[in-house]
C-alpha cells in the first residue's frame, strides 16, 4: 500500500500538522489547548521521523519516534500536574494573565 | 669542612623558635636561640682552626642552583681570610648580642618573635659572608634587609616603628637596584657571576664596564651601608630594639657593603674612578653624619649618626685602596659600636625607657659597670691609644693622607668631632646630677657580662688583631709608610675632642647652651640634620604621594580601571534593559520569538544547502 502513496503526501501531511501546532500554540489561550498543540507538533514530528525510517531502510527513526513518546508522556505528565497547580491557585486557565514573571 | 653547617644552626633556631616559640618557655627560647648562634660560632672556630693558614679560598660546591642557558649558578660556600674575618665578627659579636638580649628583652612581649628574626638574620647574614657568588651574596643581602625591616618594626604598635621600617626597606631598595644593575653588567662582561671566575677575568675587562660596575657596586654599598645620599633610614631604624640596633645596624648588616666592595676589589683596582668617588662619598658622609651628631639629644640617635660616620671611615679606607684598614675598621668598630650602642640598651634599660640625655646624668655611681664598659667603648672611638680605634682609624687616615691630603684633614676634624660627641653623651648621661625620675638600676649580669666581654675587645681588639697582616697577601699591597706627625696630629684631634666635651658638659655647663645661642642658626640646622629629610619630603616623597593619588589613584584607578570595570557593567546593564523587554512574561510571545528564530534558521541553512550561484 506504501508503494502507491508518495512519500511527498506523508511529508506534506507532517508539515500541515506541525504548522497547525504550531497556529494552535500561538494564537489559542486556553492552557489545555496550547499544550494539545504541543502533542500535535510532537506527533507530527514522529510522522517525519518514521517516514523516513522507511523510506531509508533504517531503524533510526523509529527509535526516535518511541522517544518522542516517552518525552511527550513524561511531559504530559509534568505538564498536566503544573497545570492542575496553576488552576488551583488563579483559579484560570487563560494564558494572558499568567504573566507573574513580568513584574 | 661542612660550611653549610654555619649558617643552618641559626637557621634551624629560627624554624624552631619561630613555629613552636609561642609554646616555649623563655628558657627554652633562650637555649634554643643562643645554642644554635653559639654552635655557629663553634663550628666557625672549629673550621678555621682546620682551614689555617687559609692562603687559598676554600670552596664547597654543595648543588646547582640556577641552570639556564648560559647562566650556571651553584649554592656555592667559600671560606677565604676575609671571610674568616667577617665570620669571627659575625658569629662571636653575635653570639654576645644574643645573650645580652636576654636580660634586654626579658620584659618585651613578643620574646620568641625577636629571637626567631635575630636567627634568621644571622643566618641570611651568614650566607652573605659565605656566598662563592654574586648572585648567592645577593640572597644574604636581601635577606639581612627583611630581618632588618621586620626588627626595626618590632614594635608594630607604634606608628614610628612601622614608618621607619618601611623607610629602611625602601632607601634599601634603590640600593638594591644599583647592585641588580652590577650583577647584570658582571654577567654580561664576564659570563658568570663566581667570585673566582670573575675577578679572575677582572683584568681584561675594559676600564669603562668596570668602572660602570665599580659605580653600580657603589650605589648598592650604599644603600646598605647608609652613606651619602642613602642613608637617611639608618637613624630611623633606632626605632627598634637596641640589640637590634647594636647587631644589625652597627656591628654586621650595615657594614655588608663594605665587606661586598672589598670583595670585589679585583674590579675597583682597574676603576679608580669608582674607587675615588667612594673614598669622597665616605669622607663626605663620615663628616657630614658627625655634624648632625653633634647635637643629637636622644642617645641612640647620637650613636646612630656616628654609626653613619664610622662607615664613612671604612668607605675612605676601601676607596682609597687600604682594603685591610677599612676591614680592620669594620672588625673594631664592630666592637666598640656593639658596645656602645649595648651600653646606651643597659642605660635605657636602667631607666625604663628613658633615651633622652638631658633626663640623664650622675649615673656614673648607680649604673657602676654601664659605665665603666661604655668608657672602654668610648675611648675606642675617640681613636685614644692604644685602643682599637686608634689602630683602624690611624691606618685609614694614613691611607688618606697618601691619597688625597684634604681627605686627612677632613677626617681628623671628623675625628675630633666623633670624639666630642661620644664622651659629650657619656657626660651627660653618666657625669652632673641626676636629672630623670625613674630610679635607675644596674643591669643583670647576663646583660654586663657582654658588655664587659666587649669592652675587653675595645680595649686589645685592634692591637690582638693585626687585620693588615692577616690580609697582607688577599689585598694588593698598600704600605702606607708610618707617619708619626699624622698620627699625632689626629690623637691630638681625639683629645681636644674629648677635652672640649669635659669642658661644655662638666667643667662649664653653662657653657653648651651659650654657644648654642650664640651660634643659633649652626645649631638649628645641625638640630635638624640639616632639614635632609624634610628636603627629600619635599623633592621626593611628597611629589610620589601626590603623584599616586593624582595620577595613579585617581587618575588610572579611579579612573582607567574603576571606569573600565564599572563601564562594562553598566553597559551590560543597558543591553539587558534593552532586552528585558522581550521578557514580556506572555508565553505566546515567547512562542513568536521561538518561531521567528525556527524561520531564521531554517532559512539559513536553506541558503547554505543551495548550490553555489544557485540564486541566478
Amino acid at each position: 500500500m506504501m508503494n502507491q502513496i508518495p512519500i511527498s503526501w506523508f511529508l506534506t501531511l507532517s508539515a500541515v500538522l506541525f504548522a497547525l501546532g504550531v497556529a494552535g500554540f500561538l494564537f489559542r489561550r486556553n492552557i489545555i489547548t496550547v499544550f494539545m498543540s504541543i502533542e500535535l507538533m510532537l506527533n507530527a514530528v514522529n510522522l517525519s521521523f518514521v517516514t523516513f525510517s522507511y523510506q531509508n531502510k533504517s531503524i533510526h527513526g523509529h527509535l526516535f519516534a518511541f522517544f518522542v513518546m516517552v518525552v511527550a508522556a513524561a511531559e504530559a505528565a509534568v505538564g498536566l500536574a503544573i497545570i492542575l497547580t496553576i488552576f488551583k491557585n488563579r483559579q484560570t486557565l487563560t494564558i494572558d494573565e499568567i504573566d507573574s514573571m513580568k513584574n | 669542612m661542612q660550611l653549610w653547617l654555619i649558617p643552618t644552626l641559626p637557621l634551624a633556631g629560627f624554624v624552631i623558635n619561630g613555629l613552636f616559640g609561642r609554646r616555649f618557655s623563655k628558657s627554652t627560647i633562650n637555649a634554643v636561640a643562643i645554642g644554635s648562634v653559639v654552635l655557629s660560632f663553634a663550628w666557625v672556630l672549629k673550621t678555621l682552626l682546620g682551614l689555617m693558614p687559609l692562603d687559598a679560598a676554600h670552596i664547597e660546591h654543595y648543588f646547582t642552583w640556577i641552570q639556564s642557558g648560559a647562566i650556571n649558578i651553584g649554592c656555592d660556600f667559600a671560606v677565604d681570610r676575609l671571610t674568616a674575618v667577617m665570620l669571627l665578627v659575625v658569629t662571636g659579636i653575635g653570639s654576645l648580642i644574643h645573650i645580652y638580649s636576654v636580660g634586654y628583652m626579658a620584659h618585651e612581649g613578643g620574646y620568641y618573635r625577636f629571637f626567631a628574626y635575630m636567627n634568621l638574620f644571622m643566618f641570611f647574614m651568614l650566607v652573605l659572608v659565605l656566598a662563592a657568588n654574586y648572585l648567592l651574596l645577593f640572597v644574604g643581602w636581601e635577606g639581612v634587609g627583611l630581618c632588618s625591616y621586620l626588627l626595626i618594626g618590632f614594635y608594630f604598635t607604634k606608628h614610628s616603628a612601622t614608618t621607619a621600617g618601611n623607610k629602611a626597606f625602601i632607601v634599601n631598595r634603590i640600593g638594591d637596584f644599583g647592585f641588580s644593575l652590577a650583577m647584570f653588567l658582571i654577567f654580561t662582561t664576564f659570563g658568570s657571576l663566581d667570585f673566582g671566575s670573575v675577578f679572575h677575568q677582572a683584568p681584561g675587562a675594559s676600564a669603562s664596564v668596570l668602572t660602570a660596575i665599580g659605580l653600580l657596586l657603589l650605589v648598592g654599598a650604599c644603600g646598605k651601608s647608609a652613606q651619602l645620599p642613602l642613608y637617611v633610614w639608618l637613624p630611623d631604624a633606632m626605632a627598634g630594639p637596641t640589640p637590634v640596633s647594636a647587631l644589625i645596624h652597627a656591628a654586621t648588616m650595615v657594614t655588608a657593603g663594605v665587606y661586598m666592595m672589598a670583595r670585589s676589589w679585583p674590579i675597583l683596582v682597574h676603576a679608580p674612578a669608582a674607587m675615588d668617588t667612594m673614598a669622597v662619598i665616605g669622607i663626605a658622609t663620615a663628616f657630614f653624619a658627625a655634624s648632625i651628631g653633634l647635637v643629637q639629644n636622644d642617645i641612640k640617635k647620637v650613636f646612630a649618626y656616628s654609626t653613619v660616620s664610622q662607615l664613612g671611615y671604612m668607605f675612605v679606607g676601601v676607596g682609597c685602596g687600604a682594603f685591610s684598614a677599612g676591614i680592620w675598621h669594620l672588625m673594631t668598630h664592630a666592637f666598640f659600636k656593639a658596645l656602645l650602642f649595648l651600653g646606651s640598651g643597659s642605660v635605657i634599660h636602667a631607666l625604663s625607657g628613658e633615651q633622652d640625655l638631658r633626663n640623664m646624668g650622675g649615673l656614673r655611681t648607680k649604673i657602676r659597670w654601664t659605665f665603666l664598659t661604655m668608657m672602654c667603648g668610648a675611648v675606642a672611638i675617640a681613636g685614644i691609644p692604644p685602643f682599637s680605634g686608634f689602630y683602624s682609624k690611624d691606618a685609614i687616615l694614613l691611607a688618606a693622607y697618601r691619597h688625597e691630603p684634604w681627605m686627612y684633614w677632613l677626617g681628623v676634624v671628623t675625628a675630633g668631632m666623633t670624639a666630642f660627641y661620644v664622651f659629650r653623651a657619656i657626660f651627660l648621661a653618666f657625669f652632673g646630677a641626676y636629672r630623670g625620675h625613674e630610679h635607675p638600676h644596674e643591669s643583670p649580669p647576663v646583660m654586663w657580662v657582654p658588655l664587659a666581654i666587649l669592652a675587653v675587645l675595645s680595649l686589645v681588639g685592634g692591637w690582638l688583631f693585626q687585620i693588615p697582616d692577616f690580609l697582607r697577601n688577599f689585598f694588593p699591597v698598600s704600605e702606607a709608610p708610618e707617619d708619626t706627625s699624622l698620627m699625632m696630629i689626629s690623637v691630638a684631634s681625639g683629645v681636644i675632642g674629648i677635652f672640649v666635651a669635659w669642658l661644655l658638659y662638666v667643667a662649664k655647663p653653662a657653657m653648651a647652651d651659650s654657644l648654642a645661642s650664640a651660634f643659633r642658626p649652626i645649631y638649628t640646622t645641625l638640630y635638624n640634620k640639616y632639614y635632609v629629610d624634610e628636603i627629600y619630603d619635599a623633592a621626593v616623597v611628597n611629589p610620589l604621594v601626590a603623584g599616586s593619588e593624582v595620577v595613579l589613584w585617581k587618575g588610572a584607578d579611579a579612573g582607567m580601571i574603576d571606569g573600565a570595570v564599572n563601564g562594562v557593567g553598566s553597559l551590560a546593564r543597558k543591553v539587558g534593559g534593552v532586552l528585558r523587554l522581550l521578557q514580556s512574561g506572555n508565553i505566546r510571545s515567547y512562542a513568536a520569538w521561538v518561531l521567528f528564530g525556527s524561520v531564521i534558521a531554517i532559512i539559513a541553512m536553506a541558503i547554505a544547502a543551495l548550490p553555489l550561484g544557485g540564486l541566478q
